[in-house]
Order: structure tokens, then sequence, then C-alpha cells
């Protein structure tokens, strides 16, 4: 491989093989990057989005915001903490800054900026963390973001949402123009294979149910709906049937479809790209427990540790996160749970 | 106007200017005894700064607290807010009875000052090097919309050892934020020590300078330098940002606090408190 050609599978958005084909996804996905095609769109309609990027913009697709409105696109250089505080600085001034950069930058460099500049006095700068999770593959630790969901969802007055393919970020971009305070918006990298045929109608902290089953409740966020879905598929040869949420909101959690998934099926799988400790396991558990729910539950993740550099696709089957992962984990904790429905 | 008349209105213009400063200075030694601890001589520096800003240089509203127009002002060495509060009961923001409330419990008045609670803060800070950035963002802002308000923003010579400080410099210069003022009140002193023993700062203006910054340097305690400094501003949009590096004293006008490292944080009680409020009342003169 070229270096031209590692440019394009990580910084760039070029139209290139699925390297999750693994889980059974569509060889063809499309380039799932609109992040600025959509903004620029949005921003012929609304005067107050404005566009910032830590020298990320073609990584992110934010040169297509560029072409189109040029004097409200700004790169600051690679300058993480200036960039997500410039744009507190504009929102204080009006405008609607989408803040872009890679999701370790974006969330572990920058969470104090987050937490002061934006959060704490309600600015509605959305911070844009993409090539979230294991996506950087060979790149390691220090690009990946396995970490961003658990220190995100402890901040007051953030809201943290997941990207679930190019539709549903469509969607969440439109959204998002509308909604109070501070964001964190986690998108992967740019290919994540469909889920959506269409851009799926959306309100920020309620989850989308995308199957249905009785046996168990995945409940994935993100980059890993898709394999989840399809880890239903696999389930069901099995004669298993799996509820599916998308659970996109990760603060705030959905507590009532979290709760009625404990109502309804007799385990719970969670699942997503990043450490487990304070993700989205954590927070279905919190919910789980302080409601006196004793349903069995399985947060599956990256376990706490540094992952080893490898191709991504290559990573999530070591990790158990993909479609053939996730049934096995899903198998073992229906193996493991009891017969009888033990929750109040 | 004949010259006379010119000069006595300075010189009113002056007397007023350090009435004002003793003010801060004083009120700042009364608040601090309500919350039992505060930030004395961090406020104590920059007493003048802000008297010449508020009463002086920045075009404001207070019956319109969130006037677009207005000049915007980031105080990034928050820990100063204790000085300012006074400054905007004064100027009619809120009632001056409401600083009574200083750091109880839900009181809108902490520390650091926040946006979301005080009328006439422009936005929080607290956390040092952040404010630059923040200004970096106001200054833009008023490019893109077309608006003519200027940003300033306090900074701390202590702060400066921040890297986030000089990304925002670099991106100030870079972006020719010409209606970007920045002060420095160079107090000499951070927490542990003199800040050139500490992690020196100087030189200053070079420094900035080599980011593209326009600079001048100033007696910070000097009403009449100040109010010349900032007159001679050259506010051009799309030319070079602007700063200021005011020399200062760390405490001054208290001659215990003067450059001690003692007095970042304190608090006086008893007959110390009478001894220093009569010497400020009766102390700092501006020259």
């Amino acid at each position: 491989m070229t270096t031209q050609n590692q440019s394009e599978i990580f910084n760039g958005v070029a139209p290139l093989r699925d390297s999750r084909s693994s889980d059974g996804a569509d060889t063809r996905a499309v380039p799932a990057f609109v992040f600025g095609e959509e903004l620029a769109e949005l921003a012929e309609h609304d005067s107050r989005i404005v566009v910032l990027t830590a020298d990320l913009a073609r990584s992110n697709r934010s040169v297509d915001f560029a072409a189109r409105h040029p004097d409200r696109f700004i790169n600051t250089g690679i300058a993480e903490k200036n960039m997500i505080t410039v744009a507190a600085g504009m929102a204080s001034c009006g405008y609607l800054p989408f803040a872009a950069t890679f999701s370790s930058f974006a969330a572990l460099l920058c969470c104090e900026q987050i937490r002061t500049d934006c959060a704490y006095p309600g600015m509605p700068v959305r911070v844009v963390g993409h090539h979230s999770g294991m996506t950087m593959g060979f790149y390691g630790t220090s690009h990946h973001s396995l970490e961003d969901i658990g220190l995100m969802r402890c901040i007051a007055g953030l809201t943290v949402v997941c990207a679930t393919d190019a539709n549903h970020l469509r969607a969440l971009l439109r959204a998002s123009l509308d909604h109070p305070g501070a964001m964190y918006l986690r998108l992967g990298r740019g290919r994540d294979p469909q889920v959506y045929p269409r851009v799926p109608d959306i309100e920020i902290g309620r989850a989308l149910r995308v199957r249905e089953g009785t046996d168990l409740t995945i409940i994935a966020t993100g980059s890993e709906v898709h394999p989840s879905l399809a880890a239903a598929e696999l389930l069901a040869e099995q004669g298993i049937q799996a509820r599916v949420l998308d659970m996109f909101t990760v603060s705030p959690l959905d507590r009532e479809a979290v709760l009625d998934a404990a109502r309804s099926t007799p385990a719970i799988l969670t699942v997503e790209e990043g450490n487990v400790t304070n993700g989205l396991g954590t927070a279905v558990t919190e919910c789980l427990y302080e409601s006196g729910h004793r349903v069995p539950v399985r947060r599956h993740g990256v376990p706490d540790e540094h992952v080893p550099v490898g191709p991504p696709a290559a990573l999530y089957a070591h990790y158990r996160l993909d479609a053939a992962g996730i049934a096995s984990v899903a198998r073992d904790l229906l193996a493991a749970a009891p017969t009888e429905r033990s929750h109040t | 106007m004949p010259p006379t008349e010119q000069a006595s209105q300075r010189r009113q213009h002056i007397d007023r200017l350090t009435d004002r400063a003793r003010f801060i200075r004083t009120e700042t030694v009364r608040l601090t005894r309500i919350a039992g601890a505060g930030h004395y001589s961090a406020v104590f520096s920059c007493a003048e700064l802000l008297a010449v800003l508020y009463y002086a240089q920045l075009r404001l509203d207070p019956t319109r607290p969130r006037w677009p127009e207005r000049d915007r002002f980031v105080l990034s060495k928050g820990h100063a807010a204790i000085g300012l509060y006074p400054v905007l009961a004064d100027l009619g923001y809120f009632p001056a009875s409401e600083l009574d409330s200083y750091t109880r419990l839900g009181s809108p008045f902490g520390d650091h000052p926040d946006m979301k609670k005080i009328p006439g803060v422009d936005f929080s800070s607290g956390s040092l090097g952040h404010g630059l950035s923040i200004s970096v963002g106001m200054a833009l802002a008023g490019r893109l919309s077309g608006a003519d308000y200027r940003t300033y923003c306090l900074l701390g010579d202590g702060e400066l050892a921040e890297g986030q400080v000089w990304e925002a410099a670099m991106s100030a210069g870079h972006f020719r934020l010409g209606n970007l003022v920045a002060v420095v009140d160079a107090n000499q002193l951070c927490i542990d020590g003199f800040v050139r023993d500490v992690m020196n700062a100087e030189p200053i203006e070079q420094r900035f300078a080599a980011f593209g910054w326009q600079t001048r340097r100033v007696d910070g305690h000097n009403l009449n330098a100040l109010l010349d400094v900032f007159a001679g501003l050259h506010i051009d949009p799309d030319g070079p940002p602007q700063l200021i590096v005011a020399d200062t004293i760390k405490g001054r006008g208290v001659a215990r606090m003067e450059l001690s490292t003692e007095w970042h944080v304190g608090n006086l009680v008893g007959a110390d408190y009478d001894d220093v409020m009569a010497e400020l009342v009766s102390g700092v003169e501006g020259t």
C-alpha cells in the first residue's frame, strides 16, 4: 500500500473498499462523510452556521463547506484547544459553530475546553469528533479514541450523540441546529456501512428501535449499530430473536427505552466501539440498577486496555466487535443468564 | 477648547479614574472579608487598567448588557473578578447590594466570573490561558457579522506560560484581527514567585510582535499614560492585533502586599483590615 493510499483510507474519504466487509456489510458503501456537504446545504438557510477545523479539512470533508461558504470556514491550524475555545467565543456572539477534528484530540486533548468554555456557559458549540474508536487502526493509541464517550458523558450540560451512518449524520446535523447548549458529535471515519436508506426521523434523546425481537436486546451506538444488526441476523438463523436499539444519544440516555428493554426482553447486551469504562454500557447499567432491574447485562466493547495496532477490521474481529463476534457474545450472555427472568 | 480648559478637564478625568481605581481596591478588600479569602493583589495590579477600560474606553450600554454592538471585554485572568464586580454594579448592570452575597451558596458572584449569572460579563473565565482564544472568536464573529465593536482581553503575565495563549496569539496575527486588543497586566508575580524565575514570559512585546501583533508598553499604574496609550491604538479592522503590555506591581497600593508572594490569596481581619482600608483610602494616587 502506498503512502497515498494510506492517506486516502485514514485521512480521506475516497470511496474505497470497505474494511468491514467481513461483517457482511455492503462493500460498495458510499463515502459517508457528508459532514461538510450537509452543513453547506444547511448554511444556505441558516446564517449562524460556521465550521472550524484544525488542519483536517479534507479528512472531515469540511472542504465541502469551505468551497461554498469560504467566509464561514475557519482553519486554526494544528491547534485544537484554540479551535474549541474560538468556537465558544463565536457562539457567544450568536454563531453556531461546528468544530471538527479527530475525536482523540477533540475529546481528550480539549476535554477541559469543552467543559469550561462550551458546556458550562451553555455555548451552542458542536464539537465534532471524527475517526472515533479504533477507526485509525494501525495509527495506534495516540489516534485511537476509546475514552471519549466516557469523558464526554460525565460533563454536565453536554449532549453526546453518535452518528450511525451518513443518513443518520445528516439527521443529527439537522436536529442539532435548534438543540440548546453544547453538543459532542461522535463520528466514525466516514465510510460507515448504511443502516438507514433514508434520512431517519430522529429526536435527540430518543433511541431508534431498528430491529424487533424478544430474546434479548442489543443496545448499540454509532459504528456498532450496523454490526449489531448483522449479528442479530446471524442469531436469527439460530432461532434467537434480538431487539436492536440504536442508542445514538448517549447523554442524556433514553432511560425509557432501556427500561422497556428490561421489561420486554430477558437480557441486555450493550455494544460500543470504545473502552467499556464509563461508556454506553455503564450508562445503561446505571440506569437499570438504579431502577431496580436485575436483568443480565453484558457491556461489550474494548476492555480497559490500550489496543494493539492493526487494520480496523482485524481489530474489530480481535475484540469481537464485528457481527460474528457480537453474535458470539450474545450467545455467551444468554447461556450464562438464568432461565427464569429474575428482574423485578 | 482653550488649552487650560482642556488640561482642567483632563485633570478632572484623572481624578475620577483615580477615585474609581481606589474604589476597586477598597471593594476588593470589603468583599474578600465576606468570602473569608480572596485574590487581593492580582486585582490591585490591574485596578487602573480596569478603571480606564470601564470608565474611559469600552463602548458599553449597561441598560443593554447583550447589546450586539457593544465592545467585548474578556477577563482572561478571571481571578480578578472580585475587582470587576463592583465596577459592573457601579455602572448599573445590577444593584450594588447584590454583591453582599459574594461567594455565598448560590450567589451569582464567585471567585471567577459567570456570564450566565452576571449581567455585563461577556464570557466566563477562571481557567487561565483560554481568554485570548475566546477573544479571537469574538473578533472573528465581529468581522463576519460586519459589526465594528472591539474585543479587549486582559491577561496576566504568569498566564502567558499557558500554551493556548500562543495558539490564540498566532491565530490573531494570522487572521489579522485588528479589532482585537490584548492587555497584559505584567505584575511580575505568579503564585510561586517572580514570573521571571518560575517561567520567564519576557520579552513579551517581542514575542507577540513575532506573531504579528503591534505592541506597546506602558506604566500600568499611570492613568495619564494609560489614557494616551488606549487613545493611540491604531485600530484597522484588517490590520495587526494590538497588544498593550502594562508594567504593574502585584499588590499595588498596600505596602505589605506589593510584590509579595504571601498575598496571592489572603484574608485581612481585625486591625489589619482597618489599617489596609485606611492605607487605600489615603494612598494610591494617579500620576
